[in-house]
């Protein structure tokens, strides 16, 4: 299991700040959830920590600064699902999966037997493998987000970065792609590190939140620390009530501004 | 797993793909006939008839029923420009695929990225501007222009920045531009027309065991470097973003694969003049049959483009025999429909 330590991390992209001296942590084995508005950053800090993006500070796995890793050496401790994943339509399943190897192939080597089997496991893991010869476009889309995962779990990642795992599902998707991501972490001791606009979401699978604003952290901690309804409506500009679901995860519901005082459109005798 | 509804698992990693695909070993199987058969039909057809068995039987180096003639059609005249049709077709095909891995796009030719129109430059030069000892200087003055072509495409695309998109809008504009100057040249030196146009439309009419030798090592080393590749481009084709997230380097393959196919690319314009459609049409074949993986898509193009071009150059010199078609135009009478196809059931994918 491992922990993942954030440090003054900034990043400008075209000459713009995107991130500002931004820190956090996250315990081994644990889901980090980073919530915010729109343009918040979320997507640029995954990718900072994913190596695709030049950044200063540190971020730092388990003890060892990632600075120095590239390529291949970052690609085996690290698995990147971005939010809508490219998926070669003709490809199949199981050619896709096996992808998740490339970090530990050579330059001019092949995937071999072991390679066959990780692909095989984490296929079956996230339950594609009875469809590993279809074609990906020929997928729904929460067998796609499965397919997605198997392939980054078939990296054999120490740290799972998702960014918006469930934003093109269902709700019955989403909720079957959160848990399968929890399993993970519990069964296998991947740590997650997760972007989530769904605030309930968030709250119910992350142990910890990060709220980024502007590209600064404003407010850090277990869910009930950071959802709170002056911070939402501060941050967000969003009108809403948190009351608690029955494992005491905070649950935030949308309201309505207040009725407008009666006027002449509405219809007489409706109240 | 609610979805699931407690179907039973199969267990197995399950290899079969649903739809019709040939299994590897079959599809280089049909490849490699079909190589055979284009080869051994090129070498008994033409103006010349050929007893079928003897002619067999020379191939394999046995004593044969032929003529010291019929030896002499067969060795200096049919052989000689099968090995370099097998080797142009192999060529234009491998760098037209390697090239579509390295773009995502499967509408890519070899003579993309300025690669034709430099050809046409570097041979237009040389027969305008040399004189008498022009014709003798074209196959090295094309090699260059085509290699010079994508030299300045890749150049100035890098430097507007790293996508593939720039890239090409670079070679599609180095193309146009290339094609200006030679367009220009040609129209203030009329009497040199005749040559140039028949070199334009590609021919291998001309075809020795001596142009087979000269481009050898440059089409052996190109073919190698491509072939290698083939698991790189399968990761490219998620992307740049997320093949570097497999950790792989996508600008450094870029340049690798686009050096390699530009070298193909030249080599085989060297000894043939412009033929297209070949780098679009047998890839997209290929991948009809045995997926789109470029681990097969590489080699498998390689096999079935060689055969695809033996068989073109047969008609193009047996159709209207005793003259000969321009194999350009046997191409293009074969490719522009099925360019036109591919277009069609792509267009319905993207959008």
């Amino acid at each position: 299991m491992s922990a993942i330590t954030i440090d003054g991390l900034t990043v400008d992209l075209d000459h713009v700040r995107i991130l500002h001296a931004v820190s956090c942590a996250v315990s081994p084995g644990g889901w980090l959830a980073l919530i915010g508005p729109n343009g918040a950053g979320k997507t640029t800090l995954l990718r900072a920590v994913a190596g695709l993006l030049p950044y200063r500070g540190a971020i730092v796995l388990d003890g060892a600064d990632l600075g120095s890793l590239r390529g291949r050496g970052r690609a085996r401790l690290i698995a990147y699902v971005p939010q809508i994943p490219v998926l070669p339509p003709d490809l199949t399943v199981q050619e896709y999966v096996l992808l998740g190897r490339t970090p530990y192939l050579g330059y001019l080597s092949s995937p071999g037997r072991a390679d066959h089997q990780q692909a095989a496991e984490a296929s079956q893991r996230l339950d594609v493998a009875r469809f590993a010869g279809r074609r990906l476009a020929s997928l729904s889309g929460g067998e796609r987000q499965r397919v997605v995962l198997a392939r980054a779990l078939a990296q054999d990642p120490k740290v799972l970065l998702l960014d918006e795992p469930t934003s093109q599902l269902d709700i019955g998707y989403q909720q079957q792609v959160l848990e399968l991501v929890d399993d993970l972490r519990r069964s296998r001791g991947v740590t997650v590190v997760s972007t989530l606009h769904d605030l309930t979401q968030a709250s119910q699978y992350a142990g910890h939140l990060v709220l980024l604003s502007d590209g600064r952290v404003e407010a850090a901690g277990p869910p009930p620390a950071v959802l709170t309804q002056d911070l939402i409506a501060r941050v967000y500009a969003a009108r809403v009530t948190v009351t608690a679901d029955p494992a005491g995860h905070p649950v935030i519901t949308p309201q309505r501004p207040p009725p407008a005082p009666p006027d002449a459109s509405a219809p007489p005798g409706a109240s | 797993m609610t979805r699931t509804r407690g179907r039973r698992l199969r267990p197995a990693w399950v290899t079969r793909t649903r739809g019709r695909r040939l299994r590897p070993a079959w599809a280089y199987g049909v490849a490699v006939a079909f190589l055979a058969a284009a080869t051994l039909v090129s070498a008994l057809v033409g103006a010349a008839d050929l007893n079928p068995l003897d002619t067999i039987t020379a191939l394999v180096h046995l004593p044969s029923g032929l003529s010291p003639l019929d030896r002499a059609v067969l060795f200096q005249i049919r052989l000689p420009r099968i090995t370099v049709a097998i080797m142009v077709g192999g060529l234009l095909s491998v760098a037209g695929a390697g090239y579509q891995g390295v773009f995502r796009n499967p509408l890519v030719d070899s003579g993309m990225l300025g690669a034709s129109a430099g050809a046409g430059l570097g041979a237009t030069l040389a027969i305008v501007y040399l004189g008498s000892t022009g014709t003798a200087a074209v196959p090295v003055a094309a090699f260059a222009g085509s290699l010079a072509g994508v030299a300045i495409a890749y150049l100035s695309g890098a430097v507007g920045g790293s996508g593939t998109a720039t890239l090409l809008l670079a070679g599609v504009a180095v193309g146009l531009f290339l094609t200006a100057v030679q367009t220009y040249i040609l129209q203030r030196s009329a009497q040199d027309l005749q040559q140039v146009y028949s070199w334009l439309l590609g021919s291998l009419s001309g075809a020795t065991w001596q142009q087979a030798a000269e481009i050898l090592p440059y089409a052996a080393v190109s073919v190698t470097v491509v072939l290698l590749h083939g698991r790189h481009l399968d990761v490219l084709s998620v992307g740049d973003e997320e093949a570097r997230a497999l950790g792989l380097h996508p600008g450094r393959v870029r340049l690798v694969v686009v050096a390699a196919c530009a070298l193909a690319a030249a080599s085989a314009v060297a000894v043939s003049g412009l033929i297209g459609f070949v780098g679009i049409v047998v890839p997209h074949v290929v991948r009809r049959l045995a997926g789109p993986s470029y681990r097969l898509v590489l080699p498998l193009s390689l096999l079935t483009g060689a055969g695809f071009l033996v068989l073109a150059d047969t008609l193009a010199r047996t159709v209207v025999s005793p003259a000969e078609l321009p194999i350009g135009v046997v191409t293009a009478l074969v490719g522009a429909p099925v360019f036109v196809w591919i277009l069609r059931s792509t267009a319905a994918v993207r959008t």
